[in-house]
């Protein structure tokens, strides 16, 4: 490409090397911060490997605050809503795509519609709910509104992936003798594997990340998922910096590890769904 | 497919648990806001409120912070768009180019943001406008010699902060969607391009620019509207609107209304408000760029 005798080669490395090291400045910070030694933390030092590194921070955060237990709900609330998002989204997107029905259309574009609602336009009406049905403070009731807020995108993004699955399989397996149900599990299903990741993976994503919902929905501390629990640290009179810092890195590390892996699948899905629809 | 009987029940299992879901926890509470927007309820009228018409959506609309608010919030949008575009696209394109190396390495260094938990994210970068200890007033003042700035305690730099920690969240996205379109675009027009003499400058106008536009215009609906509502990044750099609730966009205004103050109809009715906003527009918007067989 000539946009090589534009930009020299010089430059393109230099301009990828200053946007790469803006990208991970951010996180070499929580590293050294999560480092230091308590008497450092209000350093001004910039040095990425503080005076007198230690543990003491991650020693601290695992064995004397609720870390453990943040952790344990973030992952329960989680799970739940990964494995109602997939079984919910996986059916209704191949209904969508497979059947003409009455009210197709209007359901489609319904679901695409509540990707513009503001945050609190369901969060107010679910809380005042949830006062009235005493859940709230409890996982059901986050549970439930975490499904509701990522089940429209995971919809959309399975029905555009079944769009691009040919339908002669399927034609094929009912000469065959199979029921609707036996051709969707058997056949469809696991031909949508890259699909299923995405949607388990958004699902994940919204409930392993989310704060301001679960903000006004988990009162006791005992309850607190991650970012809740996080964000405590820094709240407090004096901010907890390492124990934030350690606690950041604990939480990113298995999360960016998975979503750097399932970044291919990510992009494909993401345009199949919304441009192919 | 030809939907006989035993058709319509397998349909109606497929659909029947979302749907049901669906009206519980999306379409009911959706009502249920449109009523209370039309309602007196708030921290004294909690169980005892009445409908009492628009007055909550003639209140709003009256309250000159709301138009403040909306302005800013627009700003807000405008700026983070333009950047993760430009950025974005630049950044793919630089990384489309033959001769680089290690390409799938530098992809990976540069959707870390994207990666990143958000609300980490915005509460790393909350400790980084620190004004005593954080990384950037540190890194200005010692390879820069500028003087400290007051990040979160002035009105314009907190907005500026919340700005710059969100331009930073949002460029991989659109980098990785422009990488996508690109390379789809065959390298023959480049080649054609160069024996009729045309510079790289026209040759992204006339040949990059309008083949990323298929793949760009969902990208940037989606995130406009992402974008216009991205309460957790406000709300956590500035930690709920500091200093004295200048720095906020409309989603985080109602946030604070509904769940700190407990003006639940005003809240309601300013909800509605901001979704009508961005159904015109998007509807406008697909319009205006012809996108809308894609979208549906």
């Amino acid at each position: 490409m000539s946009l090589s005798s534009f930009f020299s080669k010089f430059s393109t490395y230099f301009v990828l090397l200053f946007f790469a090291l803006v990208t991970v400045y951010p996180v070499t910070r929580i590293i050294t911060i999560s480092l230091r030694p308590g008497d450092q933390l209000l350093s001004t030092s910039l040095a990425f490997i503080p005076e007198g590194a230690t543990l003491d921070n991650y020693k601290e955060l695992i064995f004397e605050t609720a870390f453990l237990q943040w952790l344990g709900n973030s992952f329960f609330v989680s799970l739940v809503v990964t494995l109602t998002g997939v079984a919910l989204a996986s059916t209704a997107g191949y209904a969508l795509s497979r059947y003409t029905f009455r009210g197709r259309n209007s359901m489609l574009s319904g679901l695409l519609i509540t990707q513009m609602f503001p945050a609190t336009m369901l969060l107010l009406p679910l809380y005042v709910m949830l006062i009235q049905l005493q859940l709230l403070n409890t996982f059901l009731g986050i549970v439930v509104i975490y499904t509701a807020t990522a089940l429209p995108f995971c919809v959309w993004q399975m029905k555009g992936y079944y769009d691009t699955i040919p339908v002669a399989m399927e034609e094929a397996a009912k000469i065959d003798g199979c029921s609707p149900w036996q051709t969707f599990y058997k056949v469809v299903f696991p031909l949508a594997a890259p699909a299923l990741v995405i949607t388990a993976l958004f699902s994940f994503m919204t409930a392993w990340n989310e704060y301001v919902i679960a903000n006004v929905v988990l009162q006791d501390t005992d309850m607190f998922t991650l970012p809740l629990g996080l964000k405590l640290f820094q709240s407090s009179l004096t901010t907890e910096w390492g124990l934030y810092a350690a606690g950041s890195l604990l939480v990113s590390i298995p999360v960016v590890l998975i979503f750097l892996l399932l970044s291919r699948f990510l992009i494909s899905g993401l345009t199949l769904g919304s441009v192919k629809g | 497919m030809k939907s006989s009987t035993k058709d319509r029940l397998f349909l109606a299992m497929l659909l029947g648990p979302t749907i049901v879901l669906v009206l519980a926890v999306v379409a009911y509470p959706f009502f249920e806001n449109v009523r209370i927007s039309l309602s007196n309820m708030n921290i004294y009228h909690i169980s005892d409120w009445e409908v009492i018409g628009f007055q909550q959506y003639i209140a709003v609309l009256s309250e000159p912070q709301f138009w403040e608010i909306l302005i800013k919030t627009l700003v807000w949008t405008a700026v983070n768009i333009i950047f993760h575009v430009s950025i974005g696209v630049f950044l793919a394109v630089l990384l489309n180019q033959k001769f680089v190396a290690g390409k799938s390495a530098w992809r990976v260094l540069l959707i870390l943001p994207w990666a990143l938990p958000q609300y980490i994210t915005a509460l790393t970068w909350r400790g980084m406008f620190n004004y005593e200890y954080g990384a950037i007033n540190l890194i200005t003042a010692k390879y820069l010699n500028l003087p400290a700035v007051e990040w979160l305690t002035s009105p314009l730099e907190a907005f500026m902060a919340v700005i710059l920690t969100n331009v930073w969240l949002g460029f991989p996205f659109m980098m990785v969607v422009a990488l996508g379109a690109l390379q789809s675009i065959p390298g023959e027009l480049y080649e054609a391009a160069d024996v009729d003499g045309a510079s790289s400058w026209s040759q992204f106008w006339n040949i990059t620019a309008p083949l990323l536009k298929p793949a760009m215009i969902p990208a940037i609906t989606l995130s406009i509207v992402w974008t216009f509502n991205n309460i957790n990044v406000v709300w956590l750099v500035s930690n709920g609107g500091e200093p004295n609730d200048q720095t906020h966009i409309l989603v985080s205004f109602v946030y604070e209304a509904a769940f700190s103050m407990y003006r639940f109809g005003w809240a309601a009715a300013l909800s509605m408000i901001i979704f009508v906003i961005l159904f015109t527009f998007t509807q406008l918007f697909l319009n205006r760029t012809k996108a809308t067989e894609s979208v549906y």
